[in-house]
């Protein structure tokens, strides 16, 4: 359990890699569905931090994540190597991705939520719907999984800060289009905050259901302290065990950014502190 | 020296027990409480009257034989005085630490003044002799007894959950020879002992011990395991195992419901103890997990959970060189307050300070979402609610404001519903709680049991505890019968 078994980079811009590992997790992978995650400690001073099940392989018994090193945390997780093990891995927590025949869908994904993105356009196609994929990065070479989402998508699309590849724009932009053009049943969406909050935007003119999974700040990630506490439709909710996954346009995204920036001059501290 | 003679030359006064410089141990989180010497202990368990009939036994939820135990200690019998505890509690040594005595045993001691809400001064110190004689037992390595049945060898039982309710069962259980496995959810055992009670009320180290007593005795605990996520209840049952435990806990945080509760550097309890507690956030950056601690903190509530926040915080402050301003809030008085009373007084030596009669009403902030100030109003005491305790009234008009720039709520949990959630045969009350047959625990599944805080709502370790070994014994019964 929790042995590292294989890892690859995904991209690399100046040093900003995203990573992808297989850890050895029997339990997780047996019950692991699309949509729920781990929380995981790198050694025994780490931190417990939320990472998605990006695949689950139930007869290797093994689960794939992928994290961009952003912090310390993730930068610590990043030096680990194929034969050394995590000091602790848990799950798979929060709920799973409602996978039914919604007709015609949209996935949107943004930066390393990409990788969160993957295992629910799969299961989406795979139970019939029409899934189109709209993937946006600042730039061509940040944008992973392109080939895995290629081929669980009927319409691929791509927008780039700098227009190195697909459209020059965001995500939203050509979501707009999209949902001008047809008829759909689900937005699904992940990725950095402000897109995430534009998603919604874009898809409430449209009236179009649409859901995101939210990357709030945990600790237990099992429902006892509220760290990642959200407030969805003017209710306080955990997104550890009521989500992770949220009716989009219900939640209270300035909130949430605030949120998310409570440790971040530690953040820096431990991260100057340790060159990383 | 026989007890008769005791009685002759006890010494009227209580032994007081030494503690740490409240100076010095506020700047550290060291343990608060240094305990008896031998001789201390001897002097305190001579005042014990050997009451004909005590009613301190009465008092304990698990009704340890108080009056031997203390007979044997004054006789220098300290290892028959350690076996009559642990006749009854597997955990002297944390028991004799973080026991609300003054609500229990030495509440229904004789020396305890009758209708007083909590023991007098000059009832025993029941809880400091146990932990003494505990502490003996785990420095001289005495043996646990096991009463070992070769009839229950073949059986296993699951313990979910290994805070004070799993592995007081599966100690139980273990010492008769069943093969039990405890499931865990986080990657250290020993749930709210572990997480909520902070290292300088329970050192680490006497945990540790207790819970390594509890692998010797060959029980098996597997960390990083959620009951209901990994793997189901039926699941669990339909591998053998020949009956389940369920020691839940009650791990979800309560939120008052105010404005602006949301705001950065507002914590629950459970978050901010998790943090310094199970985390070591106190060792920020050498330990990874943070935690913001503000320069005028506020603490919210009346409970042990209160004091242990409040007084953790403090330390914090001191440690990174903020000048300590730690305060707690409550609605009521002091004397209504429910924390032990000795965690009162430690808090107030150590320098928290305490706004009685206050009813938060909304936290406000700034520009960047943190915590700056606590509208609040003044209350007066009504009359007695359902809990017996004066109902606080809120004075209109009498809004005021409190610095503030990092609170925590400790102002009660609610049952973890991980398992529950996902299991809709088993019969849950109003609040969440896991409904028992409150003769042998067993829950609306057969085979299943419960106890401890998922049964009960919030109680003491030793409460527990007690429904634990209630249910302990059904569990044997069952195996015996089958």
């Amino acid at each position: 359990m929790t042995k590292i078994l294989k890892k690859d980079t995904l991209s690399d811009i100046s040093g900003t890699k995203v990573v992808r590992m297989v850890i050895s997790a029997a339990d997780i992978a047996k019950k692991a569905m699309p949509g729920q995650f781990v929380a995981l400690m790198v050694d025994d001073r780490g931190e417990r931090v939320p990472l998605t099940v990006v695949e689950a392989d139930r007869s290797s018994g093994s689960i794939t994540i992928i994290f961009q090193e952003a912090g310390f945390t993730t930068r610590l997780l990043g030096r680990m190597n194929p034969g050394e093990s995590l000091y602790a891995i848990v799950g798979p927590l929060g709920h799973a991705t409602e996978i039914k025949d919604y007709g015609k869908v949209i996935i949107v994904g943004g930066g390393v939520g990409i990788a969160e993105i993957y295992p629910v356009a799969k299961a989406l196609k795979a139970s019939g719907n029409r899934v189109t994929t709209i993937l946006g990065a600042r730039a061509k070479d940040l944008l992973i999984l392109e080939d895995e989402l290629k081929a669980v998508s009927d319409i691929f699309l791509v927008a780039t800060d700098d227009g190195s590849y697909g459209i020059k724009g965001f995500t939203t932009d050509i979501l707009d289009k999209e949902l001008q053009k047809d008829k759909y049943g689900l937005v699904y969406s992940v990725g950095p905050i402000p897109m995430m909050k534009r998603t919604a935007a874009v898809t409430a003119k449209y009236g179009v259901r649409t859901i995101v999974s939210l990357n709030a700040i945990m600790v237990d990630a099992t429902g006892m302290c509220g760290c990642c506490r959200v407030t969805v439709g003017g209710k306080t909710l955990f997104s550890c065990v009521d989500g992770p996954e949220f009716d989009a346009n219900q939640v209270d995204w300035d909130e949430l950014t605030k949120r998310n920036r409570i440790y971040d001059s530690k953040e820096k501290h431990i991260c100057n502190l340790s060159k990383m | 020296m026989q007890p008769e003679q005791n009685v002759k030359t006890a010494r009227k006064e209580p032994v007081k027990v030494r503690e740490q410089d409240a100076a010095r141990r506020s700047s550290c989180f060291d343990e608060v409480v240094l305990g008896y010497s031998e001789e201390e202990a001897l002097q305190e368990a001579a005042r014990c009257i050997q009451c004909k009939n005590p009613a301190c036994i009465e008092g304990c939820p698990v009704n340890i034989d108080i009056k031997r135990f203390i007979y044997h200690l004054a006789n220098k019998d300290y290892k028959s005085a350690y076996f009559t505890i642990r006749e009854k509690n597997d955990f002297p040594s944390i028991c004799g630490r973080v026991c609300p005595a003054e609500y229990q045993c030495r509440k229904t001691c004789v020396f305890t003044k009758k209708g007083s809400p909590y023991a007098s001064e000059k009832a025993i110190n029941i809880h400091f002799l146990e932990r003494f004689v505990g502490d003996y037992g785990m420095k001289n390595n005495l043996e646990i007894s096991t009463q070992k049945n070769p009839k229950l060898s073949k059986y296993k039982v699951a313990v979910v959950g290994s805070g004070p309710a799993g592995v007081c069962c599966a100690g139980e259980l273990a010492r008769q020879g069943i093969k039990v496995t405890i499931f865990e959810a986080l990657h250290k055992p020993g749930g709210v002992l572990r997480y909520g009670i902070p290292p300088f009320r329970l050192p680490r180290e006497i945990l540790d011990f207790e819970l390594d007593c509890l692998k010797k005795l060959g029980v098996e605990i597997a960390e990083n395991y959620i009951v209901g996520k990994a793997k189901g209840l039926d699941e669990l049952l339909a591998e053998g195992y020949d009956a389940v435990f369920l020691g839940l806990g009650a791990g979800v945080p309560t939120f008052l419901g105010i404005k602006g509760e949301n705001l950065c550097n507002i914590y629950s309890a459970n978050e901010f103890l998790t943090r310094v507690n199970l985390m070591s956030a106190y060792k920020f950056p050498e330990y990874h997990t943070p935690v913001n601690i503000g320069k005028s903190i506020i603490v919210i509530g009346g409970g042990n959970t209160a004091m242990d926040a409040a007084r953790a915080a403090l330390r914090i402050q001191k440690m990174q060189g903020l000048a300590p301003d730690t305060s707690i809030v409550y609605r009521r008085t002091e004397v209504e307050l429910p924390a032990r009373r000795l965690e009162i007084e430690h808090a107030k030596e150590e320098g928290v300070k305490f706004r009685f009669l206050v009813q938060p009403e909304e936290f406000t902030g700034d520009e960047a979402g943190f915590v700056k100030k606590l509208r609040c109003l003044e209350c007066k005491l009504g009359e007695p609610d359902a809990s017996g305790r004066r109902r606080p009234i809120a004075i209109p008009g009498s809004e005021f404001s409190l610095d503030c720039d990092m609170a925590v709520l400790a102002i009660g949990l609610l049952a973890n519903q991980v398992l529950t959630r996902v299991t809709p045969q088993l019969k849950t009350d109003k609040y969440s709680d896991v409904v028992v047959d409150r003769d042998t625990m067993e829950t609306s599944i057969g085979a299943v049991y419960a106890g401890g805080d998922i049964v009960g709502g919030e109680g003491t370790v030793i409460e527990a505890m007690g429904m634990a070994k209630k249910a302990s014994k059904a569990i044997i019964d069952r195996l015996l019968k089958k």
